[in-house]
Formats: structure tokens, sequence, C-alpha cells
């Protein structure tokens, strides 16, 4: 690519997402059309709902119903994923079971959710853990199956114990495996904190903007479904970052093996 | 691990054979769900003896509405799935194929990507109301975003001396797609339609829950308001035969379109 194009093509990455913006403005302004209010009115509500009215009643609830749900499915999948990447016959035994569990789509678990538990917070955090175990799960069996034999063979010679064969060997090998079980199940919780919060909630989010709907109050939904998108892209990127620095090690590895 | 666990460890480990293992735990957990109950380990009325649900289970699959409710669940992820396909798998081609393109479209395409499409239930009950058209409307949204992105990176990964050899041996435009960028990157696609299938069936169980379009989800939910415990827990099993069934249809066609593809051949087999 000529350096003329180079820039062409930053400029348009720049540009479009900002054209895209301005072509809604531009043809929402003055809009009639009751679902689809001026852009101009969606974001003077977002302000007054958003910053920071709302924040401490629906937004507060709902992130810390995600960081529990998920804090619970990371203990238990990497937990688990460890005994069960360790253990061939475990996980013989177990599979069948593991992976009829992990078909059911996560929203038919949730009337089960709320008949077992109640419609509080902790059937949401209880679904919300649910979900997210088995992509955590599963990427750790396969990330401790995958550690290098030799290493792990070479560990083991050298005498040092399960317990630091574990800590120091197995479990950093297995992590970038986690890491990317982990990302699916940060999609996850997000999209089952929605759904939860529609079903039987009294505040959170997803609660807020189904209600909105149903008050036809539609600039303070669309200011909820563009608070979720923000809340979706900012998650995604901030994994995105985490990663990067938890896994710096492995990437250095990487590119001086391949030098 | 103490001595005593080890030899009892290794003791079954000569009597038990590894194929009956996956047996006897589905055995064991069935036993777990059905005693348990009975002897009062577990609340009875939150939790049935498992006997009971499958046996619900058995009885539902000579039911008309049972068999309406999969139709109407499976009509909604067919049809969502096509469209995403429809729409998905030539744009991401388009896009992927044009530098230029591609990089006026990535932040785009990143920032879309990321947003919960249950965020926007409440605008499709607005526009669409809460009938089959929302469930298909969302399950497309849904899976139209796994496709493009892997028909994108499809045909990103195609060999650019595969495509440059190509064009010195003076194939067109039209003999390039069909002979070198689709078949490098129908793998990717391949992967993406099975991932847009589950996709497509979670939104559609989704829909069916929280706007109350016909389907397995709401029969699920209904049966759960209605205290037919039995029925809750048989509908969910079906539901998870279901995923299980859609899952193993794509993995099959995947093994049949790919078989010539290395990721396809049994392990070792390079060797």
């Amino acid at each position: 690519m000529s350096s003329g194009r180079r820039w062409l093509a930053v400029g348009l990455e720049v540009a479009v997402p900002l054209l895209a913006l301005a072509l809604w403005a531009v043809l929402s302004a003055g809009s009639e059309t009751y679902y689809f209010p001026p852009l101009t009115e969606i974001f003077s509500t977002f302000a007054d709902t958003w910053l920071f009215e709302r924040v401490g009643s629906d937004v507060v609830p709902s992130l810390t119903r995600m960081g529990a749900g998920l804090a619970i499915a990371v203990l238990l999948g990497v937990g688990l994923g460890l005994a069960l990447g360790l253990s061939p016959r475990a996980r013989r035994a177990t599979s069948p079971i593991v992976e009829f569990l992990r078909a059911i789509p996560p929203p038919a678990l949730l009337p089960f959710a709320i008949l077992v538990i109640g419609v509080g917070n902790s059937m949401k955090v209880f679904i919300i853990g649910l979900v997210c175990l088995f992509p955590i799960l599963l990427n750790t069996i396969d990330g401790v199956i995958g550690v290098d034999p030799t290493l792990r063979e070479t560990a083991r010679v050298y005498g040092i114990s399960r317990r630091d064969r574990l800590r120091n060997v197995v479990l950093p090998a297995a992590t970038p495996q986690i890491f990317a079980g982990l990302r699916t199940s940060v999609s996850l919780a997000l999209i089952l904190m929605v759904i939860s919060e529609m079903v039987a909630s009294t505040n959170g989010i997803g609660y807020f903007v189904l209600e909105s709907q149903r008050a036809f109050a539609i600039p303070e939904m669309w200011s909820g479904i563009l608070l979720l998108g923000i809340l979706g892209y900012a998650l995604n990127g901030g994994f995105a970052l985490i990663e990067r620095r938890v896994l710096r090690w492995h990437r250095g590895a990487r590119a001086s093996a391949l030098s | 691990m103490t001595a005593l666990s080890r030899a009892a460890g290794g003791g079954s480990r000569a009597h038990l054979p590894d194929w009956l293992l996956p047996w006897l735990a589905v055995a064991a957990a069935l036993a777990l769900f059905d005693l348990a109950p009975r002897v009062g380990l577990l609340p009875r009325e939150h939790f049935p003896p498992i006997s009971e649900s499958l046996a619900e289970l058995v009885s539902q699959l000579g039911e008309g509405s049972f068999w309406t409710a999969v139709g109407k669940t499976l009509q909604g992820w067919i049809l969502g799935l096509g469209i995403a396909a429809l729409l998905g798998i030539p744009l991401g081609l388009l896009i992927g194929s044009n530098r230029l393109l591609y990089r006026a479209l990535r932040g785009l395409i990143e920032f879309l990507r990321p947003i919960p499409s249950v965020a926007l239930i409440p605008l499709a009950i607005l526009i669409y109301g809460t009938g089959m058209q929302s469930k298909v409307f969302l399950a497309a949204f849904a899976s139209f975003w796994q496709l493009i992105v892997a028909s994108l990176y499809g045909v990103q990964d195609v060999d650019p001396v595969a495509t440059d050899t190509a064009r010195s041996f003076g194939f067109g435009p039209g003999q390039r797609l069909f002979r070198v960028t689709l078949p490098s990157a129908i793998p990717y696609i391949a992967t993406g339609l099975r991932i847009a299938s589950a996709v497509s069936l979670i939104l559609c169980v989704t829909a069916e829950l929280v706007i109350g379009s016909a389907g397995l989800g709401r029969s699920i939910n209904l049966a759960r308001s209605g205290g037919n415990e039995e029925l809750m827990y048989a509908l969910i099993l079906a539901t998870g035969v279901l995923g299980l069934l859609l899952n193993a249809i794509f993995v099959k066609a995947e093994k049949r379109v790919l078989h010539w593809h290395p990721s396809q051949r049994p392990l070792g087999a390079e060797a």
C-alpha cells in the first residue's frame, strides 16, 4: 500500500464511524417517527438519566451482579478445569454431563433459577455464574491438556512438589486458553445480566430498558440501549487490555521463539 | 493423595474399563437427582424426581403442542440464521477482500459487534410486536456479527502466494473468488455458521422467554409459572437435546464439506 493510500485508510477508519453517527443525527433530526426520536434528544436523555442519576439505583446493581457471577464462574471453572484436565478418567466420566449442560441454551435455565432461588439478586448471580462457568471450564481443561509434556515431566523429574507444579507450571501454561474462555464468558455475563433483569427484577439496566419501552418512554429506552452498547464495547476493550497485560510474557515468548 | 486412596484408586482402575466411566457417571447423576428429592435431600417442590421429569418428556413426545413449540423455535432459528448468512457472508467476503473498505468499516464493526443483541429486545417489540418477526430479527442480528467477522477473517487468511499465482496464470476476479478465495475461507465460514447456529437458537429461546413469542422458551416459562415442575424440567431437557442435535448436524456437515482440509484430519495423520 502506498503512503497516500495508507493515510487514506487511516483517515477512513476515523471518519466512517463519525460519519455514521452524523448521518444518524441528520436523518433523525426533527424526526416525527415516534420510535426513532432525534439523536440529540437521545443524547440529552442519556445525560439526564445516566449522568449520574440512575447510576446508584440501576448501573451499580447490574454491574455487581455481573461481577459476582463472573467471579464465581472463574473460581469454579478454573478449579474444576484443573482437576478434570489433570485426570483423564474424571474427564471421561464427566464429559457427557458437561457436554449436555453446555448444549442447553442459557436462557432456558432462567425459569429453573427463578423456581429454585426466587427472583432476587442471588438468582441473577446464580444464572450468570452457571452460564459463564462452561466456557471457562472447557477452556481450562483444554489448556491443561495442552501443557507441553516435556515441561510437565521435567518439573516432575526435578522433584518439584505437586502443588508447586500446579501453580508454577500447569496454571501459567493454561492461562492463554483460560483467557480465551473468559472472553466468551464476559459477553455472556452481560447478556444474562440483561435477560435476567428483563424477566424478573425491580432495578438494573435491563429492567430500565424494558420498563421504558412498556411505558412508551422511547428516548429513555434508546438511552438505555446506548448505555448497554457502550458497556459491551467498554467491557470488550477493557478485557483486551487486561489480557494483553497478563499474557505479555506469552506474546513475548512467542515473538522471541519466532525471531 | 494418601496412600490409602491411591490404593483404592488403583484397585478400581483394574476393575472399571474406561468406556464404562461416562455411563456410570450419567447413571450416578440420574440416581442422585431421582433419590435426593425422594429422601428429602432436595426440596421436592423444586426438584421433582428426575424419573418423573423424564416420563413427562416421553409423554410430551406424543403431544401436538410440544411439537408446535419445537417447530416455532426451529422456524425462528432457521430464519434468523438464514437471513444472517445471506447478509453476513457476502458482506464479510466483500469487506475482507478490499483493504481500503476493510479499514474504513473496521472501526464501525468493532463498535457494533460487542453490543449485546438482547439490548434490542425493547426496540424489536416496538417495531415488530411480540410474534415471530421480533424473534427472527433478534436471532438474525446476533448471528450476523458472527458470520460477517468469520468470513472477513477467512478472506484475509487466504495465502497471498496462491492469489498471486492464480492472477499470473490469468485467472479473472470471478475465477479467483471461486477457486482460491472461497475454498480458503470456507473453514472459517463453517465454524462461523456453527457458532451462529447456536447464537440464533439462544436468541430465539430468549425472545420466547422475555417477549413471549410462541416456542420452547415460552413453554418452559409457562410451565414454571403454572407450577408444573416436571414439565418445566422436561422442556429444558428437550431444549438441551435440540441444542446438541443442531450442533451435531453442523459438525457432521463440516466434516463432510471440509474432508480435504487439515483441520478435519485425525490427529497424527500428518506424521
